[in-house]
């Protein structure tokens, strides 16, 4: 027997398992998936979970329901990863492998930043990239009377690159609604040169912050938090007072690829942009958050992965050149408040356009413009991740490969 | 849209980026950098030189990244390109700037 180990059952692991569970040869191949965690998180419910637009059942299931029968399932954690030697070392076995994808995900590492996970972390700084922080974050703003909160994150890249922009959106709306939005004082602050940074969105959506009377800081490297005083401040000595801090930190992939010397300086592995395919080991491959790939970090990049690498793992194991396929694509919608939201459809090459889809045209989902449809697609791509996109079933009309067809290329 | 800089047609983005970096060179990185109020000076170049490096590379940057690179540390590089260190350098680099995906 063979053996094929994927690391991680985050969502790229689980549509990996359920993709190669029909495809490889039952009595040649064994599947193996290891997670340390019992819980599977839908992590774009995060964004809802502070503003009580979801609960907390709404955003967890048990992971196990979701690998398909046939697929070796542990529980435990990984110590590390000897590629040159074909193995994987867990707390208590050690599994040897002829091909190994590695989908260990990125998380925060609030840790880099000094003072932010300090004594006021979770007390008057939160994070929302993690289920205990936005948890954290809802019981705050429940009973919170307003005052200076801001919005920022930390340096790029970062999981779901949007998801502060939709924040700071969703506390627009959120405090409109509870009456108190005058005793808010909302600014995003970002390391970026503007709140949006790509021309054509720059375009289409400068607007928004303004409108929604929304101060924004740029350029904003931050250095520290100080806890007494309650501010951030960047390595310019520019300081910003808050009362409320919401904070993307940065981001970082899983110490485990750090143990096993295999990741950049944020712990991402080296990949291949195209075959997914690491570039140090050729039996080793690499999918979602884990990679370095300049694609954005998100469950839709690593849906449309999936269906490439899937593809690129029966090429190698046929020993035939594998598919320089994968374009990047990433298809988000984006909360603007409001019950609106954005869609968007990019790839490597092409930036955010406006336009129709997914029928050329027709749509019925624009791209690129605010609308209530936008919003219920978001909603309901809840159900799509449990029931389809974790289960590795295409999208009907989507393609892997992102589509010029219906869009406003210039 | 077109400029002329250093004696020389470019192409730049709306925010004065270069569009394609095969049109920089010393001289408009220079002009560049006069169009920011900064004049250059061998330490800016070696800075410069660092970030085209990365790009090249397809690294992604980052203040992070200038603090690993053993080339400057941070108060040197806000002191070198004040303001905004990475939208400046990565301008006066002809590389495009650091960005989110909208």
């Amino acid at each position: 027997m063979k053996n094929l180990v994927i690391l991680g059952a985050g969502t790229a692991g689980t549509m990996m398992a359920n993709h190669l569970v029909s495809k490889l040869k039952k009595d040649t191949w064994k599947i193996t998936i290891i997670d340390q965690y019992k819980t599977h998180y839908y992590q774009p419910g995060f964004l809802f979970l502070p503003f009580d637009i979801y609960n907390e059942e709404q955003v967890k299931k048990v992971g196990k329901k979701f690998i398909p029968k046939g697929v070796h399932y542990i529980q435990k954690k990984i110590e590390q990863i000897f590629p040159d030697e074909n193995k994987v070392e867990l707390e208590d076995e050690t599994l040897q492998y002829d091909i190994l994808i590695v989908a260990t995900g990125c998380k925060i590492a609030p840790q880099e930043t000094e003072g932010m996970k300090g004594k006021n972390w979770h007390k008057n700084v939160f994070d929302f990239y993690t289920y205990e922080g936005s948890l954290a974050l809802r019981n705050k703003l429940r009973d919170w009377k307003g005052g200076k909160m801001i919005v920022h994150f930390t340096e790029m890249p970062i999981k779901c690159p949007v998801a502060p922009l939709e924040f700071v959106f969703l506390a627009d709306s959120y405090f409109t609604k509870k009456g108190m939005r005058d005793k808010v004082d909302l600014t995003y602050v970002t390391p970026l040169g503007g709140a949006f940074t790509k021309p054509k969105a720059t375009a289409a959506l400068g607007h928004l912050m303004k409108e929604k009377n929304i101060k924004v800081i740029t350029d904003f490297n931050i250095e520290k938090v100080d806890n007494d005083k309650n501010q951030i401040i960047d390595y310019g000595d520019k300081a910003v007072d808050f009362d409320l801090l919401v904070t993307v930190p940065t981001n970082m992939g899983d110490e485990v690829i750090e143990r096993s010397g295999m990741g950049d300086d944020l712990n991402f592995v080296p990949t291949h942009h195209n075959t997914l395919q690491s570039l140090e080991h050729e039996n080793v491959f690499v999918i979602g958050d884990a990679t370095n790939v300049p694609a954005s970090k998100a469950g839709s990049v690593a849906h449309f992965a999936s269906e490439t690498l899937t593809d690129n793992i029966l090429l190698y194991i046929d020993g035939k050149p594998l598919k320089e396929e994968f374009d990047g694509h990433a298809n988000c919608f984006i909360e603007t408040g409001n019950n609106k939201a954005l869609l968007i459809d990019f790839n490597y090459e092409f930036e955010p356009l406006e336009g129709t889809f997914p029928i050329a045209g027709i749509g019925p989902l624009k791209l690129l413009k605010e609308s209530i449809l936008n919003h219920w697609g978001k909603l309901a791509f809840r159900w799509i991740y449990w029931n389809m996109l974790l289960k590795g079933i295409p999208i009907p009309l989507v393609s892997r490969n992102m589509s010029t067809k219906g869009k406003k290329i210039n | 849209m077109e400029q002329v800089l250093a004696g020389i047609k470019i192409i730049v983005s709306d925010d004065g980026y270069l569009t394609d970096f095969s049109q920089w060179n010393k001289g408009i990185g220079s002009e560049l950098a006069k169009k920011e109020g900064i004049e250059m000076t061998s330490r800016h170049w070696e800075v410069i030189s660092w970030i085209q490096e990365q790009v090249k590379a397809g690294k992604a940057l980052s203040v992070r990244g200038i603090k690993k690179s053993g080339v400057l540390d941070i108060k040197e590089f806000y002191a070198l390109f004040p303001g905004g260190p990475l939208k400046l350098s990565t301008k006066i680099a002809g590389v495009p700037k650091p960005k989110s995906c909208i």
